[in-house]
């Protein structure tokens, strides 16, 4: 059904490429660096008409002269017309620019499109020739070229476009690695497009933003190096040029200072507009992706005044609203969510991907990503209204009373650490205890998870264990200082079944043996049966249905908990697809 | 971790072979008028004649190539055609140069950029916009002009630090510090302008990960979280700007050591590229492609130390 849809997707059609360009005219810094770059580049063309000396003529006494007399900007110091050669050494900036580009394209992007779209061993050929030229100090081989090359710049500039292909290169390998497997690919293949055909109309076509960034920043290094080469005196000197120009007040430097203004403040400008021209493309197309500054007009976090808790409550949440910045205001994840947990007891947290379970548990922990904000309500912890405390109040709760288990125990340790460091640090952190007695109390926790061999475990680092073995390890650290509070956040969807059902049973015996409150977000009813007290089922950020275990499988009040039930029973065996994560955000 | 960079050591060697063949035919390919240019114009076809079999340059090119390597391996890079001592003593005495500015600038470099990205990703602000603005600025001014308008500014007006000339740290250290000021901060303002702001996105992304909320739930102090763990993860990235930027520092120091008349091996390639001093002009290729591959396997070990994964394999 879709692959007809996507199969069109990636060819814009013609008023949206006007929109695209339009948008980044639009923009400020586009604007300014288009019209920036338009008029050096047209005063380079038009050279003869604005410069009212020829750039080569010398008039003897105007040797180093201020500006005026006919001398828009003085002269130099050989008593030519820095104006005239200005204008007129925009010229063999540009041709110069421009074969580099022209090279360093066709190069890269040939190289690429193959290598990406074939792969193997021409990718992997490739890349070591383009990862061999990039190891080279550019400058210092086109001087050293320089008497095979000759007198003129342009053939500098052309191995110069040489040496800075393997950035086009490795952007069209990426991208085409990136695209190729995209479902119009195929359906292009099936349809029974040649490869050529494929490479040339539907991947050029996808990389072609990309494309125009590298070239304003390629046609950038290109001036900039250029202008270095004529500087040192390479090149001919009898055709004006911004380095040239360089030169020449640098050996008048005494005599005529300002002489060294215009030619640089010439190239920075055309480099910076060429920069900042990418820079609005890119941001161009970043746009929808980028992260949004958060609204200011919106009200800050704020929690009411509220009944005093019933002092057998540990965790009291009551109206609890987690937002994230959106483009039009905040976009709200969790929509008046109340729950409490006695000490002890176990309450499941049920829910569809996107229902903003996890987003509950990350708010109580104060951990919400970037961006996120409680707008209202309040959370209550043993007393401790949480959304008043500082932040330093708050991190002195957590490890110590509220622990945290999380959901994909690969991605959760830090892999350039060792596992027992990973352990012992928060212990001496929180408990302000030696490292030895960390170390003699993390051996016993990796014991006490049923660890074979902890002292192995100890000291390999997380990519030499199991996910098993991960949970295993980020559960000890979770109780490590035997917290009150226990916020385990689907810690066995991304297990295998036969090991989920003991790391259920390891966390059930911990919670017993600690008298822990356990806050287990699932979406699997089937460990909820087996696991926990009470259940609270959440849809869109609300709490649809709360209840003890046995109830609410006998009689469940709500709808959606009733579809919920029925689906697993259908099915017999619990979902554990997890789809796709978007925008960095799970709830 | 051995067959990595048992790997990485090989992949080096053959650059080296394939830049210096490459490099020899195109020099000593194109040496007909290099007899010429060092005689001067007045010299009569005799002489260049001669000069041309005193150098060698008769003989068929693969003969040459030959001859060259089996002394380049001895290290005997040959006599320098313009210059009364041997290229092998110029380079010794060009390079530490030329690798003592290069290797501060490279240090600043990695200091002030850590700095700039690390505030930029945790706090955004001014470090943002300051970011913005060196990248910009750091790209479109080149080195040199920077280095002009210093030398403008600090010696010709103020008259504060030495416009240029290099002394050596034996002869006088305060001395040597003074006269590498300004060439230094030329070099600098364009790798911080980069490195800065990929340090910046390694630091964002390091500290988006899933750990590291895990350590934060933890009760790990927000400043270990930063500078044990995000900055240890950033560290793979960071490297590779390094090298990146150590190899353009390399080439960046080659104009930057005429604006400022310092004897390193920038200003010896500019005088045997423009004379045409063949065998120096591949003795400078040859050397530097050894310190780019030795600095490449430097950031190698450092990468294997700071990324576990890199080790074992």
């Amino acid at each position: 059904m879709s692959d007809i849809d996507t199969a069109q997707a990636p060819i814009p059609a013609a008023s949206q490429r006007r929109h695209f360009v339009r948008s980044v005219l639009t923009n400020p810094t586009g604007l300014v660096a288009s019209l920036a770059l338009l008029i050096v580049i047209a005063s380079a063309l038009f050279a003869p008409l604005l410069a009212p000396n020829d750039p080569s003529a010398v008039q003897i006494f105007k040797v180093n002269a201020v500006a005026g007399d006919g001398y828009l900007l003085g002269g130099d110091g050989s008593g030519r017309d820095i104006w005239s050669r200005l204008v007129h050494g925009g010229r063999n900036t540009f041709l110069g620019a421009l074969i580099t580009v022209v090279i360093a394209a066709s190069i890269g992007v040939t190289a690429g499109l193959f290598a990406g779209f074939y792969g193997r061993k021409l990718d992997l050929v490739a890349r070591w020739i383009a990862d061999g030229i990039m190891a080279l100090p550019a400058l210092i081989v086109l001087l050293a070229f320089y008497q095979a090359l000759g007198a003129s710049i342009y053939l500098s500039m052309a191995v110069f476009g040489v040496m800075l292909s393997p950035g086009f290169f490795r952007l069209t390998r990426n991208l085409v690695n990136g695209v190729k497997h995209e479902l119009y690919i195929d359906a292009a293949r099936v349809s029974g497009l040649s490869d050529l055909r494929i490479i040339t109309r539907h991947i050029l076509l996808s990389v072609r933003a990309p494309m125009v960034i590298q070239t304003s920043i390629v046609a950038g290094i290109a001036i900039v190096v250029q202008s270095g080469l004529e500087f040192l005196g390479l090149g001919d000197p009898s055709t004006p040029t911004w380095g040239g120009m360089l030169q020449d007040a640098f050996s008048n430097i005494y005599v005529s200072p300002q002489a060294i203004l215009w030619p640089g403040l010439a190239i920075t400008a055309t480099v910076a507009s060429l920069v900042l021209l990418a820079n609005a493309i890119r941001d161009r197309m970043q746009q929808g992706g980028a992260q949004v500054r958060a609204p200011k007009a919106l009200p800050l976090a704020v929690s009411e005044p509220l009944p005093q808790a019933a002092p057998d409550l540990l965790l009291d949440v009551r109206d609890l609203v987690v937002a994230y910045p959106a483009n039009d205001g905040w976009r709200e994840v969790v929509k008046g969510v109340s729950l409490s947990l006695r000490r002890g007891e176990v309450l499941g947290l049920v829910g569809e991907s996107g229902s903003g379970k996890s987003q509950t548990a990350f708010a109580i922990l104060g951990l919400l990503s970037p961006g996120g904000r409680v707008l209202s309500g309040s959370i209550l912890f043993d007393g401790i209204d949480l959304g008043k405390s500082s932040e330093d109040e708050v991190r002195a709760l957590r490890g110590k009373r509220i622990a945290y288990v999380p959901q994909e125990p690969m991605a959760n340790l830090d892999p350039a650490f060792r596992i027992g460091f990973q352990l012992v640090e928060p212990m001496m952190t929180v408990l302000g205890i030696s490292r030895a007695e960390a170390t003699r109390r993390a051996l016993k926790l990796l014991a006490r998870v049923k660890l074979p061999d902890p002292e192995r475990v100890f000291r390999a680092y997380p990519h030499e264990i199991s996910g098993g073995m991960a949970q295993r390890v980020l559960i000890a650290g979770a109780v490590a200082c035997s917290p009150d509070l226990l916020i385990a956040d689907e810690p066995t969807t991304a297990l295998d079944v036969t090991v989920q059902a003991e790391v259920l049973d390891l966390l059930r015996d911990l919670q017993k043996e600690f008298n822990m409150a356990v806050m287990l977000v699932t979406h699997n009813f089937g460990v909820v049966a087996d696991s926990c007290d009470r259940v609270a089922v959440m849809k869109d950020g609300r709490i649809v249905e709360i209840n003890a275990v046995a109830d609410l499988f006998a009689a469940p009040a709500h709808d959606y908990t009733r579809m919920l039930l029925d689906s697993v029973l259908e099915d017999g065996e619990t979902r554990t697809y997890r789809p796709p994560v978007t925008e960095g955000m799970r709830a | 971790m051995i067959r990595y960079l048992l790997k990485r050591v090989t992949s080096g060697i053959a650059l080296l072979c394939l830049v210096s063949t490459v490099t020899f035919m195109m020099v000593f390919g194109a040496t007909g008028n290099v007899a010429r240019n060092i005689l001067g114009e007045n010299a009569t076809a005799d002489q260049v004649t001669a000069l041309n079999s005193r150098l060698g340059l008769d003989r068929p090119l693969m003969v040459q190539f030959g001859d060259w390597v089996s002394h380049a391996v001895r290290g005997d890079l040959g006599p320098s055609w313009t210059m009364s001592e041997s290229v092998a003593s110029a380079l010794a005495s060009r390079l530490p140069v030329t690798l003592s500015m290069v290797t501060i600038a490279v240090a600043m470099m990695a200091l002030l950029s850590a700095m700039l990205g690390i505030a930029a990703a945790v706090r955004g602000g001014w470090a943002d916009r300051a970011i913005q603005v060196v990248s910009v600025a750091g790209f479109a001014m080149p080195n040199f002009w920077l280095g002009l308008l210093l030398v403008l500014t600090f010696s010709v007006k103020l008259g504060l630090l030495p416009a240029t000339g290099y002394v050596s740290f034996s002869a006088s250290p305060s001395a040597w510090a003074a006269s590498l000021v300004l060439p230094v901060t030329s070099l600098v303002l364009s790798g911080i302008a980069s490195a800065s702001q990929q340090i910046r996105g390694a630091v964002i992304d390091a500290l988006k990960q899933d750990y590291v909320r895990t350590l934060r739930a933890r009760g790990v102090s927000p400043r270990s979280v930063l500078y044990r763990h995000a900055l240890r993860n950033a560290m793979p990235a960071a490297l590779t700007v390094l090298s990146v930027q150590f190899i353009a520092l390399l080439g960046g120091a080659a104009v930057i050591e005429r604006v400022f008349a310092i004897p390193g091996m920038g200003s010896l390639t500019v005088s045997a590229a423009l004379i045409g001093d063949v065998p120096v002009l591949m003795g400078v290729v040859v050397t530097l492609i050894i310190v780019v591959v030795l600095v490449n396997i430097l950031i190698d070990f450092l990468n294997a130390w700071a990324n576990p994964k890199v080790r074992m394999s």
